[in-house]
């Protein structure tokens, strides 16, 4: 279904067309077709095993596609059709392309043998080749940023995991990224801290970051996304307007996966 | 004592021994580190060749005798028109023997590393290089320092071996004392008491490494304060 969208619409700078995946004889993404705007805020919701991480891989190339063309800022990536002949992006293409995509991710990942700032400089300084003393200084704004400044030298084991995700995001923004990818980044979190890392994404978004989040968190989906997509059985089955998806889903599947959901988000609110 | 003034007199050809035994043992053990390290990589490149070759010189030197291969390069090397010195066959031997072991210990220290590290380390745009270099290696070092200072001790033993190819190590200084006197018992003995007390302060850093790095080993992975 096509839903008008009146939420920011800059140029589209990332889509997937036609775009289908499997791992032998599963099928985890069939056929997606999905398009993200520069300045949107696009959450997809879905059960597990739906692919909706499998999706989010796919935008910097951490998982390879089987069919269809996934285009970032216009251009064709990765592995694509060019005069009917198959052509396959270079690691370095890649790699640039990948310093453009921040990505955060639900088990956090920081580098243990670096500190909180050590995490954030290291690309930086050695992919961008910036000079150390100017990434450091934005090191420590971000660090300010996430609420972390004390944390400057503390090593990933002395921080929370609400702390950790907020220096990982730190991380992804110290690379300026075009677009940010976040993946369940909220689901290994005790619920406690769940908020402290929400505050964080939805500041960003406030700021007009380019986002697509994978989350369970419908509130934060209702309250933030431009736009929301259902994805189930590795199929976009319906996308839309939070407000229009949430209330009136058009799909059974959406419907039914909503009221599980949400029920059980209430309980949980309840309790709080 | 008289014994005992012999004994002394015995003491300085071994001491010698000695020398070249440490010599030997350190200079193997840095190159079989390196060689170790190169080869344990080309275990996991992308390009199946390089590993193949790899895999094949891991096997090859694991599944022939340290005696075997120093025969080889000090008495087969010759009719190539390669010849080389005791001490550099003693050095060679060991460091191929060594290093085919040391690689499967970088190996599986990387492989080690958990995959989310190296999912992270790509998402900033690092290569596969550049993320090896300052992500993996740094963190795989750690975990195989233990095993790797071990092989210190082990290849201080083993080097002994060497001694079959004519070089005047510790054992070989023993047998040419031994044969001249017949004093063997005092010898050898001497032979064994001077091997261990070099062994022995090396097996006892070794665990007072890896007890530091223990403790320190919480700095990584562990559950968050």
């Amino acid at each position: 279904m096509e839903v008008e969208i009146s939420a920011p619409s800059g140029p589209p700078i990332l889509k997937f067309e036609g775009v289908s995946k499997s791992y032998g004889p599963l099928k985890v993404l069939r056929d997606v077709t999905l398009e993200i705007r520069t300045g949107e805020v696009v959450c997809i919701i879905g059960p597990s095993g739906a692919g909706k991480s499998t999706l989010l891989a796919c935008v910097n190339h951490l998982e390879s596609i089987d069919a269809g063309t996934i285009y970032f800022e216009g251009q064709p990536v990765y592995r694509y059709l060019r005069n009917g002949r198959v052509v396959s992006d270079p690691e370095r293409r890649i790699e640039q392309i990948r310093a453009e995509i921040g990505m955060v991710f639900q088990s956090f990942n920081l580098f243990p043998h670096l500190t909180a700032l050590g995490n954030i400089i290291e690309a930086p300084i050695h992919v961008r080749r910036e000079p150390p003393k100017a990434a450091r200084e934005r090191g420590l704004a971000l660090l300010g940023k996430v609420g972390l400044s004390d944390k400057t030298d503390a090593y990933p084991h002395q921080l929370s995991g609400g702390q950790q995700q907020r220096v990982a995001i730190a991380r992804a923004l110290a690379m300026q990224p075009k677009l940010m990818l976040f993946d369940e980044a909220t689901s290994a979190l005790d619920p406690e801290l769940v908020g402290e890392v929400l505050r964080v994404m939805r500041e960003l978004a406030g700021e007009g970051m380019t986002m697509v989040v994978v989350t369970h968190e419908m509130d934060f989906a209702r309250d933030v996304a431009d736009r929301v997509v259902f994805m189930a059985d590795g199929m976009v089955v319906e996308e839309g307007l939070p407000e229009i998806l949430f209330s009136k889903p058009g799909n059974p599947r959406t419907r039914q996966f909503l009221q599980t959901v949400l029920n059980r988000n209430g309980r949980s609110e309840a309790q709080n | 004592m008289f014994i005992l003034r012999e004994m002394i007199s015995f003491l300085p050809p071994l001491l010698e021994g000695a020398w070249i035994t440490i010599m030997v043992s350190v200079v193997a053990y840095v190159l079989a580190l390196a060689v170790g390290l190169m080869f344990g990589l080309a275990r996991l490149s992308q390009f199946w060749p390089v590993r193949w070759a790899a895999a094949a010189y891991v096997q090859f030197f694991r599944g022939t005798p340290l005696l075997l291969q120093l025969f080889f390069i000090y008495y087969v090397l010759p009719y190539g028109g390669i010849v080389l010195t005791p001490f550099a066959s003693g050095v060679m031997g060991l460091t191929i023997n060594y290093s085919a072991y040391m690689a499967e210990v970088f190996r599986s220290g990387i492989q080690a590393i958990p995959r989310g590290q190296w999912v992270a380390a790509r998402s900033l745009g690092m290569s596969r290089r550049l993320l090896m270099r300052r992500i993996i290696l740094p963190q795989a070092i750690r975990i195989v320092i233990p095993a790797l200072g071990n092989f210190f001790v082990s290849i201080f033993k083993d080097s002994a071996l060497v001694s079959v190819i004519t070089m005047r190590d510790l054992m070989f200084s023993g047998e040419l004392l031994a044969s001249a006197t017949f004093k063997h018992f005092e010898i050898f003995t001497m032979v064994a008491v001077i091997y261990f007390v070099i062994s022995y302060p090396m097996a006892k850093l070794m665990e007072y490494v890896e007890a530091r790095l223990d403790t320190s080993r919480s700095r990584f992975g562990g559950k968050p304060a």
